[in-house]
C-alpha cells in the first residue's frame, strides 16, 4: 500500500520535488476525521467519570496528527520540518508542565 | 577557475517567479515552506499560551467550565467542525491540482474552500449574536446569573470562549482574504508543477486553522456534564 | 572546475563598482529597500534614536536620586520614567540591537548569501518596529505609563490610569517585528548557506544568532498572547488575572516571564556571538573549543526556558516548584561558563591586539561574569528573599544588559564599522570612549550592589539618607557613562567623511564578510563563494598570505 499511495513526478533539476498524494488517501483521511468528530460527540454524551477529558484529548490529538501528516504532507517532508513541529510542541509542553508544577504543588491547595 | 556568476543576464531563462537571491526554484520552495512551518510554530505557542491559561482555570473551576460549555449549542459546533474538515479536504485537493498543473481544478477547489470557510464564519456569527443576546458576552454585557456563586467563573469561561474563538475566527477571515487572492492567481495561471509552493503554503495555514478548531470544539462545547440542558 | 579558496577570494572586488549605499539614490530607495544591509542601517538609526530616549529617562532618574528627598520628580512622574526607561531600552533597543543591526547586516555576508531568505518580510519587520515606536512616542508625549515594564496585574488591568492599553499594544506589535527577524534568520541559516559552508564551519556569531532566533520564535508569541489577555481584561473589565473575579495574578507573571526570562538570552546570546568573533579576530586564533561554544549557545537557548519562575520566588508560588526553578537556574550557568572559559582559554598566551573592539570585549567578559555570578545569588531562594526588588537586582541585570549586551554591541559596531561604512573610526577617541564607558559603568552600578544588599528598594524616587553617598557615586558614574556614549556618536559620524579608507579587511580577520568590498556591493559577492576552510582558520590564511608575499 505504501508504494501504491505515492506518485513521484521528476522534473527539471532545479524544480521543487513534487510529491502527489493519491486521492484515495485524502478521502480516507477525511473519513477518519469525520468519524473522529462523531466519536468525540458520542463519547461526551456518556458519563465516563475521569475518562471523558482524556478521551476527548486523545481523539483530538489523533485528528490533528492525521491532518499534519497527510493534509500538510509532513509524512513526506524533510527531517527539519519534523524538528520544527516537535520542537514547538516540546516548548509548549515546557510552558504547561512548569506552570502546572507550581499550581499543583502549592501547599495551600488551590485545587 | 569556475565560479557561479551573479550577473542578472544569466537569470533570463529562469522562471518568472524566481526571486533573484535564490539559486533556483527548489531552494525558494524549501525556504518558503520552512518559513511557513516556523510561522506555524509561533502560532502553536500563541494559541498554546491562551490554552495554558484556559487549562489552569479549567482544573481550578471544573463546575463553572461544565456550565459554560452547556451554554453552547453543541450541534452547531459539530456541524462547524465537519464544515471545516471538508474545507481542509478541498484545500488539500487544491494543492494536489496545482501540483498536477490543473488550472481550473485548482480554482474550483480554492473556491470550494472559501465557500465552506464562509459557512463556518456564518454559523459562528449566528452563535455570537445569540450569546450576545443571552448576556454571555463577558464584561458589562454579562448577565448570566443562574448560579450566582459561579457567575464570575462562568464569565471567565466565556472570556476564554470569546478570546479563543475570536482569535480563531480572525485567522479564518485572514485565510479567506488570502484565498480570494489565490483564486485570482490560480485563475491567472501562476501555478503549476514547477511552482506550486504558494498554494502549498496557503494550505499549511488553512490546515493549521482547522487543527486549532479540532481542539477548540471539545474544549469549548463538550465538557462532560454539559448536556443536561 | 577549481573552487575558490580563502586565498583567492580575499580581494575579488573589481575597482569602481557601486556598493550598497551608492547602488540607488533617494529616500524611497531606502524606505522601500529589500536589501538586508540597508534595512540594517534603517534599524541602526531607529535604535540609536530610541537608545537616546531611554538614556534620557535614565539620566533624569539618576539626577533625582542625587538627593534622598524626592525633589525633582513627583512619585507619579518617577514611576513613569522608570517604566518608560525599561520599555524603551528592552523592547526598542536591546532586543533589536545586535540581531536587527549587526545580524541583519552580517548574517548573509557571513554565510555567503545574496540576501536573507525573505527580504520583504525583513522590511516589514522594520516597519512594524517603527509603527510600535511611533505609538510608544505618542503615548510618552500624551502622558506615559506607570506600571513598570513588567505590566504586572492587577495594577495594570484594574488600577493604573495611564496608557496601559496603548503601550501593551505597541509591545505586542514590536514582538511580531522580533518574531519575523528570528524566522528570517533561521530559514536563511538553514537554506541559504554558500556551497561548502557546513554547520561546523559557520562563524560562532551565526551560531549565536541561530540560538537567539529560536528564542525569538518560540518565546515571543507567548508574550503576545499574554498581552492580548491583559488588553482583553483591561477593556472588558473581566477577571482573567484578577483574584476578585476568580483569576490569578501569578498566572500573568508565569506567562510574562515565560517570554521575558528567555528575552534576556535574546539580548545576551548575540553579544556572546560578537565576543567570539572579536576574540578570534584580535588574537588571530581559532576559538578554543569551537564546538563547545557553538553547542553552548543552543543549550542556553533551551535551558533559558526552564528557569522563569526565579523572578517569582517571593510572589507566592509553590515552594516545591520554586526549588525546581532554583535548581534549573543554576544549570544555565554551565553553558555560560563554558563560553567564558573558552574565550579566556583563547586569550591565554595569545598576542592580543588591544584595539577598541577588543577593549570592549575584555570589558564584556569581566562584566558579564560579575553579572552572571550575581545572577546565581538571585537564583538561590534564601538569598533572593533578602535582595528581591532591591538595587541588587537592578545592578545585576544592568551588568548583564549594559555591561554585557551594550558593551558587546559597541564592540561589534566598532569591529564591523569599516565593513558597514568603508571607513575606519578614529582609534584614539574610540579607546577613550571605551575606557570611559567601562569606568563609568562600574562607578554607576557597582555601588548599587551594595545599596541593594543594604536594603535600598528599587522603584522609589526618595530614599533613606544613609544611602546618599553610594547614590551620589552612582549618579557621578552615570554622567561619565553618558559622556562615554556621546563620544562614539560624534566620532563615528565624523568618520563617515574623514575616517581612513578601510579596504576589504582592515583587521586581517577571516570570515566571508571580510572577503568582499567595504562597503559591500548590492549583491554582497560578485561571485558566490565556495567555502573549503573551517571557521577562524588563521593558520591557513597566514600560509596563504605568506605564499602571496613569497611570489
Amino acid at each position: 500500500m505504501a508504494d501504491a499511495t505515492t506518485t513521484d513526478i521528476e522534473h527539471a533539476e532545479h524544480a521543487p520535488h513534487v510529491h502527489v498524494t493519491p486521492l484515495l488517501t485524502y478521502f480516507l483521511v477525511f473519513l477518519a476525521l469525520a468519524i473522529g468528530t462523531i466519536l468525540t460527540v458520542a463519547a461526551s454524551r456518556y458519563d465516563l467519570g475521569m475518562w471523558n477529558t482524556p478521551i476527548a484529548l486523545v481523539i483530538a490529538t489523533i485528528k490533528a496528527v492525521l491532518v499534519i501528516l497527510f493534509f500538510m504532507h509532513v509524512i513526506h517532508s524533510t527531517r527539519l520540518t519534523w524538528v520544527v513541529i516537535i520542537a514547538s510542541f516540546l516548548w509548549l509542553g515546557v510552558l504547561f508542565v512548569l506552570t502546572f508544577a507550581d499550581y499543583l504543588t502549592r501547599v495551600w491547595k488551590i485545587y | 577557475m569556475s565560479v557561479v556568476t551573479n550577473d542578472p543576464s544569466a537569470h533570463e531563462h529562469h522562471h518568472p517567479f524566481l526571486q533573484h537571491h535564490f539559486e533556483d526554484l527548489g531552494q525558494q520552495h524549501e525556504a518558503s515552506t520552512l518559513g511557513m512551518w516556523m510561522f506555524l510554530a509561533t502560532e502553536i505557542l500563541f494559541f498554546g499560551g491562551v490554552l495554558c491559561a484556559y487549562w489552569i482555570y479549567r482544573v481550578m473551576y471544573p463546575e463553572a467550565w461544565a456550565i459554560g460549555a452547556a451554554q453552547q449549542i453543541w450541534w452547531l459546533g459539530a456541524i462547524n467542525t465537519i464544515v471545516l474538515i471538508i474545507s481542509s479536504l478541498t484545500m488539500a485537493l487544491a494543492v494536489r491540482n496545482a501540483q498536477l498543473g490543473r488550472r481550473m481544478g485548482t480554482v474550483a477547489m480554492l473556491i470550494a474552500t472559501l465557500f465552506f470557510g464562509s459557512i463556518f464564519l456564518g454559523v459562528k456569527a449566528y452563535e455570537y449574536t445569540k450569546h450576545w443576546q443571552e448576556g454571555l458576552f463577558p464584561g458589562l454585557a454579562f448577565h448570566w446569573n443562574e448560579v450566582p456563586a459561579l457567575a464570575p467563573k462562568v464569565q471567565l469561561f466565556m472570556t476564554f470562549y470569546w478570546t479563543l474563538t475570536g482569535l480563531h475566527a480572525l485567522h479564518m477571515v485572514i485565510g479567506a482574504g488570502l484565498l480570494l487572492w489565490f483564486i485570482w492567481r490560480a485563475w491567472a495561471g501562476h501555478f503549476g508543477p514547477e511552482y506550486y509552493g504558494p498554494v502549498e503554503i496557503m494550505g499549511l495555514y488553512w490546515h493549521f486553522v482547522d487543527i486549532v478548531w479540532i481542539f477548540l470544539f471539545p474544549f469549548l462545547y463538550l465538557i462532560h456534564g454539559a448536556h443536561h440542558g | 572546475m577549481s573552487s575558490l579558496t580563502l586565498h583567492d577570494v580575499r580581494f575579488v572586488e573589481p575597482e569602481g563598482t557601486r556598493n550598497y549605499i551608492t547602488h540607488d539614490y533617494g529616500a524611497l530607495s531606502w524606505l522601500l529597500t529589500r536589501d538586508h544591509k540597508r534595512i540594517a542601517i534603517l534599524y541602526l538609526f531607529s535604535i540609536t534614536a530610541l537608545f537616546m530616549l531611554g538614556g534620557f529617562f535614565a539620566v533624569v532618574m539618576r539626577i533625582e536620586l542625587l538627593t534622598p528627598e524626592g525633589d525633582l520628580l513627583t512619585s507619579d512622574t518617577y514611576n513613569k520614567f522608570f517604566t518608560l526607561h525599561g520599555i524603551v531600552m528592552i523592547f526598542f533597543f536591546l532586543i533589536p540591537s545586535i540581531p536587527a543591526v549587526l545580524g541583519n547586516f552580517l548574517l548573509p555576508l557571513m554565510i555567503g548569501a545574496k540576501d536573507l531568505a525573505f527580504p520583504r518580510i525583513n522590511l516589514l519587520s522594520w516597519y512594524l518596529y517603527i509603527i510600535a515606536a511611533v505609538m510608544g512616542l505618542y503615548i510618552i508625549i500624551t502622558g506615559g505609563v506607570d506600571t513598570g515594564w513588567t505590566f504586572y496585574t492587577p495594577f495594570s488591568t484594574q488600577f493604573s490610569n495611564t496608557h496601559v492599553f496603548g503601550v501593551t499594544f505597541a509591545a505586542f506589535i514590536v514582538g511580531f517585528s522580533s518574531i519575523l527577524t528570528g524566522l528570517n534568520f533561521l530559514v536563511t541559516i538553514h537554506r541559504m548557506r554558500a556551497p561548502g559552508l557546513t554547520w561546523f564551519r559557520l562563524p560562532l556569531f551565526v551560531w549565536a544568532m541561530y540560538a537567539t532566533s529560536i528564542v525569538q520564535l518560540l518565546a515571543t508569541p507567548v508574550l503576545a498572547i499574554t498581552l492580548v489577555m491583559l488588553m482583553v481584561e483591561r477593556v472588558l473589565h473581566v477577571g482573567i488575572f484578577d483574584p476578585a473575579l476568580g483569576g490569578d495574578p501569578l498566572l500573568f507573571q508565569h506567562m510574562f516571564w515565560f517570554y521575558s526570562h528567555p528575552a534576556v538570552y535574546i539580548m545576551i546570546l548575540p553579544a556572546m556571538g560578537v565576543a567570539s568573533e572579536v576574540v578570534a579576530g584580535f588574537t588571530r586564533k581559532k576559538i578554543f573549543g569551537y564546538s563547545f561554544v557553538a553547542y553552548s549557545s543552543l543549550a542556553i537557548a533551551f535551558l533559558g526556558f526552564l528557569v522563569w519562575a526565579h523572578h517569582m520566588f517571593v510572589a507566592g508560588i509553590s515552594v516545591y516548584s520554586a526549588m525546581i526553578f532554583s535548581f534549573l537556574s543554576y544549570f544555565v550557568a554551565v553553558p555560560s561558563a563554558i563560553k567564558v572559559f573558552n574565550w579566556t582559554a583563547t586569550l591565554y598566551r595569545a598576542s592580543v591586539a588591544l584595539m577598541t573592539p577588543m577593549l570592549y570585549i575584555l570589558g564584556f567578559i569581566g562584566l558579564f561574569t560579575i553579572g552572571g555570578v550575581t545572577g546565581l545569588f538571585l537564583a538561590a531562594i534564601g538569598l533572593d528573599v533578602h535582595v528581591t526588588d532591591t538595587y541588587f537586582v537592578v545592578a545585576h541585570f544592568h551588568y548583564i544588559m549594559v555591561g554585557g549586551a551594550v558593551m558587546a554591541y559597541m564592540a561589534g559596531l566598532h569591529f564591523w564599522w569599516p565593513k558597514i561604512t568603508g571607513r575606519m573610526y578614529p582609534e584614539w577617541w574610540a579607546r577613550l570612549a571605551a575606557l570611559l564607558i567601562f569606568s563609568g559603568f562600574n562607578l554607576t552600578f557597582f555601588p548599587q550592589f551594595i545599596l541593594g544588599y543594604l536594603g535600598m528598594p528599587r522603584r522609589y524616587h526618595a530614599y533613606a539618607p544613609e544611602f546618599q553617598v553610594l547614590n551620589v557615586m552612582s549618579t557621578a558614574g552615570a554622567s561619565v557613562l553618558a559622556l562615554g556614549y556621546a563620544l562614539p556618536l560624534a566620532y563615528l559620524i565624523w568618520s563617515l567623511w574623514y575616517g581612513r579608507l578601510a579596504g576589504p579587511n582592515p583587521w586581517g580577520a577571516v570570515g566571508l564578510e571580510w572577503t568582499t568590498a567595504s562597503p559591500p556591493p548590492h549583491d554582497n559577492f560578485h561571485e558566490t563563494p565556495v567555502v573549503t576552510w573551517d571557521a577562524y582558520d588563521y593558520p591557513a590564511m597566514m600560509k596563504a598570505v605568506g605564499e602571496t608575499q613569497n611570489v
